[in-house]
């Protein structure tokens, strides 16, 4: 799958009044899994839907290989970049594969009929997601684990060359936020596709990022390989608060263990 | 639920041999009773001297078409306003429409002394159009845009506006109250041919609109987020959506007044019918309101002959329980 640069020029986000991103140049690094993290309002979110046209910059702009979001069509760009947002909700009733055939919408014209073609992408999509056997059955049937995976696997029949998601570990045990990233990486790696996420857990996201991004103070604190940067120092500019880093026994990855007081409190 | 295409387009068939079925019946049925072949008669032969043939060409024919269009409108508005909304119990008269259309029509009997049934239809329509519109306006103003609790909002406020109006109107000329009353209940009975027929390349232009809408409608029901992320233009189909709502709403309100309860749940039955897909969601609502409006129709002519029952009263009679009864359904299956 051919590149796609996806970077933000002098942008600035307001919510309301107030600034939320500052005046902040950035670029994505291709082929690569960038993972944003940063404190509870922080901007992330933010930051990821305007990357993908959900909210206007109040001023500077998002390009998608030189062109700015604006000026692209909305269709155009549901060809090249596919988001998918916090905790979407699909309505009473529908299937899986009613879902996962949406994925195909930006790729077709009102008056077309649906092709071999895209039914053999909305097959792989389930099939890669492990949903077939579950197709015909509607979504709220489903446990969290197996319902965002049938929201991704809609993403991916977009067929995009990038993918932004946010949160998409949010409501899903241990168990099925490891077995959710394990599938993002294996993605990634093997079709080439550039994943931007927001994560929560500073642990995962060292462990499954290329490229981490802290966001802190309505700009970038810091960025890089995680093993490089993140740092006591950092956790405690980026989160306010006092960690420890160690190494992740498996991955050697950024290990962060918080103090608190925990037990020590009396 | 139906499962498969080809059922489903089984079921569209026998819909619509039913509402044909039913027109029959309009036209057969009532304190005059027409025999079957009478009717056929008329179509046939059409004799204006028979009595009958007189009742059927005058009256009732008018009546079942009336009540076959309005059923369609009703319907269809009632499926976009809830799609629009995200709003399960959300109805057609949520975005002002009725309030604003009888507003107008008070306006026009008290200060312009209109009298006929046709001037109240243009000013009903106007007032539903103004209305509808205002609350689109209102709610689409601000950051977010055109968003379900705003519409709610405004709709909510505007038609409590309208209703102190008219009645701050009608305080000031009671005489007017009687000509109100009636219309607001809703009947389409005495009505031309001619009421529907103005309107009616407008409400059909809305109605096959309203068709080709589906499949962004499917898209567009998982969220605005989703919708804009596929690379729909989510404001631009609102907007669409809140027109083609105050056209069939409001054209159906100017010509027969308030016709309560279809547009909140045919929407419903036709979901439980056929599911969430919007492509089979619009034709079976719009065939679905016609059977219902032409039943209660019917209906109205019996139940305290030889007087009728207003037939927005009918489909109260009918739709109440059956809401009631959905509504019911809904909550003990979880």
């Amino acid at each position: 799958m051919i590149g796609l640069q996806l970077q933000t020029e002098q942008l600035t986000l307001n919510y309301g009044e107030q600034h939320i991103i500052d005046n902040l140049s950035f670029e994505i690094p291709l082929h690569k899994i960038t993972v944003l993290v940063g404190a509870n309002g922080s901007g992330k979110s933010t930051l990821l839907r305007s990357m993908a046209r959900l909210l206007k910059p109040s001023s500077g702009h998002v390009l998608l290989d030189d062109q700015s979001l604006q000026s692209i069509s909305t269709k155009e760009i549901a060809k090249k970049l596919a988001i998918l947002p916090q905790g979407p909700i699909a309505p009473e009733g529908l299937t899986v594969q009613q879902l996962v055939k949406q994925g195909r919408y930006p790729h077709q014209r009102w008056y077309q009929q649906w092709s071999g073609e895209d039914e053999h992408i909305v097959e792989q999509a389930m099939s890669a997601t492990q949903l077939l056997l579950f197709k015909n059955r509607p979504l709220e049937q489903l446990s969290g684990g197996q319902r965002q995976r049938a929201w991704i696997a809609m993403t991916l029949a977009q067929e995009t060359p990038i993918l932004l998601l946010d949160e998409p570990t949010t409501y899903l045990d241990m168990a099925h936020q490891i077995e959710l990233l394990d599938f993002l990486f294996e993605l990634n790696r093997t079709k080439n596709r550039t994943i931007v996420m927001v994560l929560h857990d500073l642990n995962l996201a060292c462990r499954y990022a290329d490229h981490l991004v802290a966001i802190h103070n309505k700009t970038i604190a810091t960025q890089g390989k995680p093993e490089h940067i993140v740092t006591s120092e950092m956790v405690q500019e980026v989160f306010g608060m006092a960690a420890i880093i160690h190494e992740d026994p498996f991955f050697g990855t950024p290990l962060c263990i918080p103090k608190g007081k925990g037990r020590r409190i009396k | 639920m139906l499962q498969t295409t080809f059922v489903k387009s089984i079921g569209l068939c026998v819909l619509f041999v039913l509402v044909a079925c039913l027109i029959y019946c309009s036209l057969a049925m009532g304190q005059l009773s027409i025999s079957f072949r009478a009717v056929w008669d008329v179509m046939n032969h059409y004799n204006a001297e028979d009595t009958e043939h007189l009742v059927i060409a005058t009256s009732r024919f008018a009546r079942a078409m009336i009540a076959l269009v309005l059923g369609m409108t009703l319907a269809v508005a009632g499926v976009l306003v809830q799609a629009l909304t995200r709003n399960p119990i959300a109805a057609p008269d949520l975005v002002g429409v009725n309030a604003g259309a009888i507003f107008f029509i008070v306006l026009a009997i008290t200060w312009l002394n209109i009298q006929s049934l046709a001037g109240y239809m243009w000013f009903g329509f106007l007032g539903a159009a103004l209305s509808g519109t205002a609350v689109f306006l209102l709610s689409s103003w601000g950051r977010d845009g055109l968003t379900p609790i705003k519409i709610i909002l405004a709709g909510t406020a505007l038609s409590a506006l309208f209703i102190s109006f008219t009645q701050g109107l009608l305080v000031i000329d009671e005489q007017s109250i009687q000509t109100v009353l009636f219309w607001i209940a809703g009947s389409i009975a005495g009505r031309d041919l001619e009421m529907l027929l103005s309107v009616l390349p407008i409400l059909c232009a809305a109605l096959f609109i309203s068709l080709l809408l589906g499949k962004s409608m499917n898209v567009f029901s998982s969220g605005d987020d989703i919708a804009k992320g596929l690379g729909q233009r989510v404001g631009l189909l609102k907007i669409l959506m809140g027109i083609l709502i105050v056209i069939l709403a409001g054209g159906s309100i100017a010509i027969a007044g308030s016709i309560g309860f279809i547009g909140l749940i045919i929407p419903h039955v036709s979901k439980k019918l056929v599911g969430t897909d919007y492509r089979w969601v619009i034709p079976y609502a719009a065939l679905l309101g016609s059977l219902l409006l032409l039943c209660a129709d019917i209906a109205a002519r019996f139940i305290i002959m030889p007087q009728e029952v207003p037939i927005g009263v009918m489909t109260a009679i009918i739709g109440g329980p059956f809401f009631v009864y959905l509504v019911k359904r809904g909550v003990s299956k979880r």
